[in-house]
């Protein structure tokens, strides 16, 4: 035998690399579940004929247009049977007050849920302002990161949702959670939080909260539609999220959001 | 099959059956741990998500009261509450839609419930209309004197304190008391029923308030005199100064 038959008998490098180059591809297979078209058929079928993929969704909020009147976190307890005790919130409002000497307080009693009382203070006050908060549904939640068990998930049109039979109830998305947004269900021992009332977008209503804001200071969409008061709005406004810079991605909007808010 | 495995060494073979059961046993407990439909869709069992989507609904949305109550709602259309929901006051509303008969939604009365939004509140927007409770028309009803459902004022308003009323208590204890708004404030007479879209102005330059404050200026002798030419540049006084309470800091 020839040395360069030999030689093709064994595998040379040449041929090693070509396999590794070959399977390497392998790689950049998409796996991504949701672009699969039976799977996303057999999700809007299940979801009532709502298609999760058509859609993200996002709130806008006014900040000059709040009142403070509380309607939305008192709504929300109600649609979603938040427990009673003055300390568990899906959604709650606070009120600023910026102290002439630049001391910042904020309060939010019960959530604002029995409105406010009138400022007392004897101190010059140089302005005062609400905040409706909520979860910010971000693009990088933090929480999901976390969850050791995948019981926090983004669905396919950006909400983050929790599942409350999977939630082993250990807090971590708690921490997480730079916004405060989420509480444990003092019953059911797992983390619980504002779903966008996944419930009703499916059915093409509003979130609680935003049906019954009395001024508009809630503006629900979809941030893939064209023409809707979200869109128009993000058009209209300078636009901030709560805290930047972490890099969490809020789908939750501020119009003129002032510096005090943290 | 007798030479299968010929030359593997036996501690090898004994070692490889224990590394088979373990993974049988990892795979298998995995099997038996992870939900069936985990992973369906994403990261995530795919039965939460119907779960969360089925939750039962009680707020049943503006559109559906509209259907059977279409008086109310042309009336309310036109009038101050348009952009507001009817479960906003009258409470969720869904077992309502479905027996209408049974379930009564909530009505509000007496005096407690228009001042969730309409008590005044230093911090709730300029502009918003707001009332002192304990001075407006003390143990009447709201309902008394406006229609909920098209809340203008029962008569035109006479005076600027009606809806003012903040400005003109800060007024009261001002040095500027005995001015009366309409001297600053150029106002059409149909502000007092059109008031988001006919508004009143403020004075335009730094001689309004000359008229009284220049150096030289025979009116008002208490007031203070400064030489509007140099102070204050290029600014309008009321840019700097709070005319409604001059002698705030």
């Amino acid at each position: 035998m020839s040395k360069k038959a030999k030689r093709k008998q064994k595998k040379s490098r040449r041929d090693a690399l070509k396999t590794l180059v070959k399977s390497s591809l392998l790689l950049f297979v998409p796996l991504d579940v949701p672009n699969d078209p039976k799977l996303a058929e057999e999700l809007k079928e299940n979801l009532g004929g709502y298609d999760p993929t058509k859609h993200l969704w996002g709130m806008g909020i006014q900040i000059e247009r709040c009142i403070g009147c509380g309607r939305c976190a008192w709504a929300c307890k109600t649609e979603n049977k938040v427990p009673k005790e003055p300390f568990f919130f899906r959604t709650w409002v606070e009120r600023y007050i910026v102290h002439r000497d630049g001391e910042i307080t904020v309060d939010s009693p019960e959530g604002g849920i029995h409105g406010f009382q009138p400022i007392t203070t004897e101190r010059h006050i140089l302005r005062s302002f609400f905040v409706p908060k909520l979860c910010n549904h971000c693009e990088n939640p933090p929480c999901v990161q976390v969850c050791p068990v995948g019981a926090t998930f983004r669905t396919p049109d950006g909400v983050i949702l929790v599942d409350e039979e999977y939630c082993i109830g250990c807090r971590y998305c708690i921490q997480a959670c730079p916004y405060g947004a989420r509480y444990l269900h003092p019953e059911k021992r797992v983390a619980d939080k504002c779903t966008f009332c996944y419930h009703r977008i499916v059915k093409g209503l509003a979130p609680a909260c935003v049906e019954v804001c009395p001024t508009q200071a809630r503006i629900f969409g979809d941030l893939k539609g064209r023409a809707s008061p979200l869109v128009r709005f993000m058009r209209m406004n300078k636009i901030n999220v709560l805290k930047p810079y972490l890099n969490t991605e809020p789908k939750v909007y501020y119009a003129n959001l002032d510096m005090a808010v943290k | 099959m007798a030479s299968f495995g010929k030359g593997i060494p036996d501690q090898i073979k004994r070692l490889s059956v224990v590394v088979i059961l373990v993974l049988a046993a990892f795979f298998i407990g995995r099997m038996l741990l992870i939900p069936r439909d985990f992973g369906r869709y994403d990261h995530f069992r795919a039965s939460a998500l119907f779960d969360v989507a089925s939750q039962e609904v009680e707020f049943a949305g503006q559109d559906i009261c509209t259907e059977c109550h279409d008086d109310i709602s042309s009336q309310k259309a036109n009038g101050y509450h348009q952009g507001l929901s009817c479960e906003t006051c009258h409470g969720p509303a869904a077992k309502h839609t479905e027996s209408p008969d049974e379930v009564t939604p909530f009505k509000p009365s007496g005096r407690e419930y228009c001042p969730i939004c309409h008590a005044y509140l230093a911090s709730r927007p300029t502009g918003f209309p707001m009332i002192i409770v304990e001075s407006h028309n003390p143990m009447k009803a709201c309902t008394v004197c406006h229609n909920p459902h098209d809340p203008k004022p029962p008569q035109i308003p006479r005076g600027c304190e009606a809806c003012h009323a903040e400005i003109a208590r800060t007024k009261a204890v001002s040095h500027h008391v005995y001015i009366p708004c309409t001297r600053c404030h150029q106002t059409p007479e149909e502000h007092k029923v059109n008031p988001r879209t006919y508004r009143p102005d403020k004075p335009k330059t730094r001689e309004f308030c000359g008229a009284c404050h220049a150096e030289g200026s025979t009116e008002a002798p208490e007031a203070i005199k400064i030489d509007i030419s140099t102070h204050g540049g290029r600014y309008v006084c009321w840019q700097c100064h709070y005319p409604h309470l001059p002698e705030a800091r």
